[in-house]
């Protein structure tokens, strides 16, 4: 495929999930809104652990510096009441260059660590996430964070769609571009470069590759999508606080790239569907089963939790490759088992 | 080809009819509208409620004693002859959560009203949706003064006295009973504190705290703010704390050989809690503590709604530790109790907020509560509770709110009537 045909795969894919959003009902938008917002996060992240091989623990600090970034710019722009575009996309941008100047530094410094270092240093920035906004409060609102005063859908669409589907759109479509220039990034010789640089950092140097070039490089991508999944989490919730990223929520974003099949976009997609699909279930469940009400209340929140453990280590044992992986292999299996009027697979 | 066609076209046309008949016949039915969670024999609310994370703790017994006082409701018949199904999901009091689990209550479990959401960061988060769907917004667990906008969140009504009220009536306390020593102020460093300071000033003057220290709830050291209030001299200390740290500013200061006054906000005074944190010295560091409050303290012996509240603790919450949150939660589901019967024999959701309007609401507190159609603030001022021999009780004096003043208020609480259950 050409750049131009990726490019219209992704368009195609769009149109396809906004024609979806008619048949879902506001609850099920406001989910695929949330999903959206994850999909932009998990894609960098799972570039960045599967194909420079550097492992952050902190993503939901870079989707944090997005979310802050949009809620103060779309807040001063609802104070200058700006024209209805500009309040909905300049946040976007700011979003997307605060976070990938938060990531760039955090690469610059990030670039001489290796594995379990690099991991720490991430972990530190979401750790120091609270502190950051509670000791700056009169900037970032403390513990109780900032409400963002956003744009909303526009008046002659408010008849046809509900706000959820708006949202929705919104998140699919910021989605999609980040989606779509990933999608380019990985099929272009900075791919092999990142790569070259993950297995052999010494044959990468010989070979004329910039090894700290490469992961910076990476590191800033992945955290300007990161903060782009921040946007349009605080464009569709409107608040943004430090215990909406906290670590638990970091290593969520981790778990579910490792369900989904590290390094590919797809297995992106997959994490994403599991953060918002496992909370839903189990509470269902919960709700289902014949469990005194203090229970149940109880499990509500924790069992997610454990659901993701358990979901991990099955996922692992059964698809070392994440759920991209197992797709993959069925659907080539199905491939080879058709009809002998297709060509015999290669053997290798 | 035609024969199909117009069989297809035959079949549309009776359904169309059909449909057309129904919804004709619907319209001419009293039920016109179907109202979301409402049928002839239940009502459906939800609540959004930090059940896990780290204000559990405090707050999650207030959902589980509004559900009992629920249960107790529905025993005895219900209201209108409809039991309340009351829906409590748990957000872990992060705004994030409290996105997905109220649009989960509006959205997919339909129901009627949000009743008592908890928090000012979390519910501020879903005040826009609430209001954008039309759902009646009642009684929001937080003192923030956000929730009396009628203007542009009609839908929306606050529970508590709000916190620049409270920061007056503990102002005026204060100017009457310890005139003439240095008040300080120890808050949290979000709206909480700055109400609270806003209100002290109004009664003290703009300069009538000497100090002003706050903390900020994710860092649980507090030693450095109370040794500066210690150093400028402080005597009279008002808190605007959650109960967590009320004790610690309390044991931290006891640690440092500090005795001052405590004054606090009813947020962070809950004696049971309290004396929970300090463990055995809190008899003796609590002593003389004041605090306002608009309900009756859960450590009174003679009142007739704390006999109600613990009967139906023993019974319908397994006996619960009897706090402030028991309090708290029971008269916020008597205040709901309340506003349905009020809403008539068909409510529909403008019927409810009208009914919550029109002022006929008494409630269950010390003082009178502010609704009306240009006020949604709940308790309109707060009386005194003052802790003697491990028993917080309220010592006669009231004050209600009126523009930049506060005025005693003198006449006697609400009476319990009916066994608690309006009719």
């Amino acid at each position: 495929m050409t750049p131009i045909q990726r490019w219209g795969a992704t368009a195609g894919i769009l149109v396809l999930a906004i024609a979806a959003t008619f048949v879902l009902d506001p609850y099920r938008n406001y989910l695929l809104a949330m999903t959206a917002a994850y999909v932009c996060a998990t894609s960098g992240l799972s570039l960045l652990v599967g194909r420079t091989g550097q492992l952050s623990l902190g993503h939901a600090a870079f989707m944090a510096a997005g979310a802050y970034a949009f809620a103060l710019t779309s807040n001063a722009l609802a104070e200058a009441d700006a024209p209805g575009p500009v309040h909905l996309l300049v946040p976007f941008l700011a979003a997307v260059v605060v976070a990938s100047v938060v990531g760039l530094i955090v690469g610059v410094a990030g670039a001489r660590l290796h594995g379990p270092y690099l991991a720490g240093l991430t972990l530190a920035l979401v750790i120091a996430l609270p502190a950051i906004a509670s000791t700056f409060g009169g900037l970032f609102g403390g513990d109780a964070g900032l409400y963002v005063s956003v744009e909303r859908r526009p008046d002659w669409l408010s008849t046809v769609i509900a706000t959820e589907q708006w949202q929705a759109w919104v998140g699919l479509i910021v989605a999609a571009i980040v989606f779509g220039a990933l999608a380019q990034l990985v099929r272009s010789p900075s791919a092999i470069r990142m790569q070259a640089v993950r297995d052999d950092e010494s044959a990468a140097r010989l070979s004329g590759i910039d090894p700290v070039r490469v992961r910076v490089g990476m590191f800033g991508i992945s955290a300007a999508a990161a903060g782009l999944g921040g946007g349009v989490l605080a464009y569709v919730t409107q608040a943004v606080s430090p215990g909406a990223y906290s670590l638990t929520f970091s290593l969520f974003l981790l778990v579910a790239v490792v369900i989904g099949g590290v390094g590919t976009l797809a297995g992106a997609v997959w994490g994403a569907i599991v953060i918002v699909l496992v909370p839903e279930i189990t509470t269902a469940i919960t709700e289902a089963l014949p469990l005194p009400a203090e229970l149940s209340q109880r499990l509500d929140g924790n069992l997610a939790i454990v659901v993701f453990g358990v979901i991990l280590v099955v996922v692992m044992l059964a698809a070392p490759q994440g759920i991209h992986g197992a797709v993959a292999a069925l659907t080539g299996r199905l491939r080879r088992r058709r009809p002998r009027t297709a060509p015999p697979a290669p053997t290798t | 080809m035609t024969q199909p066609h117009a069989r297809a076209t035959t079949v549309s046309a009776i359904a169309l009819a059909v449909a057309g008949a129904l919804v004709l016949s619907s319209c001419s039915t009293p039920q016109a509208e179907a109202q979301p969670g409402l049928t002839d024999d239940s009502i459906k609310i939800g609540t959004h409620q930090p059940l896990t994370g780290p204000a559990a703790a405090s707050y999650a017994p207030i959902s589980a004693a509004t559900a009992a006082y629920f249960d107790y409701v529905n025993a005895e018949g219900g209201i209108n002859g409809r039991t309340i199904d009351y829906i409590v999901k748990d957000d872990g009091y992060n705004p994030a959560n409290t996105q997905t689990v109220v649009r989960e209550l509006v959205l997919e479990d339909e129901v009627f009203a949000i009743l008592g959401g908890l928090g000012t960061p979390t519910h501020s988060s879903v005040l826009d949706f609430l209001n954008d769907n039309g759902v009646p917004d009642l009684f929001v667990s937080s003192g923030s003064s956000a929730w009396n906008q009628p203007e542009k969140y009609p839908g929306t009504f606050g529970f508590q006295a709000d916190y620049v009220t409270e920061g007056m009536v503990l102002g005026q306390y204060i100017s009457e009973e310890f005139d003439g020593k240095k008040v300080c102020l120890f808050g949290q460093d979000d709206e909480f504190g700055t109400d609270m300071q806003a209100g002290l000033e109004k009664v003290l003057g703009a300069d009538g705290l000497a100090e002003v220290q706050t903390y900020s709830v994710s860092n649980q050291d507090v030693a450095a703010q109370i040794v500066a209030l210690q150093s400028a001299g402080c005597e009279v200390n008002v808190l605007a704390t959650i109960t967590g740290f009320t004790a610690l500013a309390i044991g931290t200061a006891a640690q440092l050989k500090y005795f001052p006054q405590w004054v606090s906000s009813s947020s962070g005074a809950d004696y049971g809690p309290l004396s929970g944190y300090l463990g055995e010295a809190a008899p003796l560091l609590l002593e003389g503590f004041v605090s306002d409050n608009y309900l009756p303290s859960a450590t009174e012996d003679d009142n007739k709604w704390i006999e109600l509240f613990k009967q139906v603790n023993d019974e319908y919450n397994d006996g619960a530790d009897f706090t402030g949150s028991v309090v708290y939660g029971m008269a916020m589901g008597y205040l709901f109790a309340e506003a349905l019967l009020a809403a008539g024999e068909q409510p529909t959701r403008e019927g409810l907020i009208a009914a919550v309007q029109s002022g006929e609401l008494k409630g269950s507190g010390l003082v009178p509560l502010g609704f009306s159609e240009d006020n949604h603030s709940g308790y309109l001022g707060a009386g005194i509770t003052v802790v003697h021999d491990g028993v917080q009780a309220a010592i006669d004096k009231r004050w209600v709110r009126d523009g930049d003043k506060v005025v005693v208020y003198d006449k006697p609480p609400v009476e319990l009537l009916s066994g608690g259950i309006p009719s």
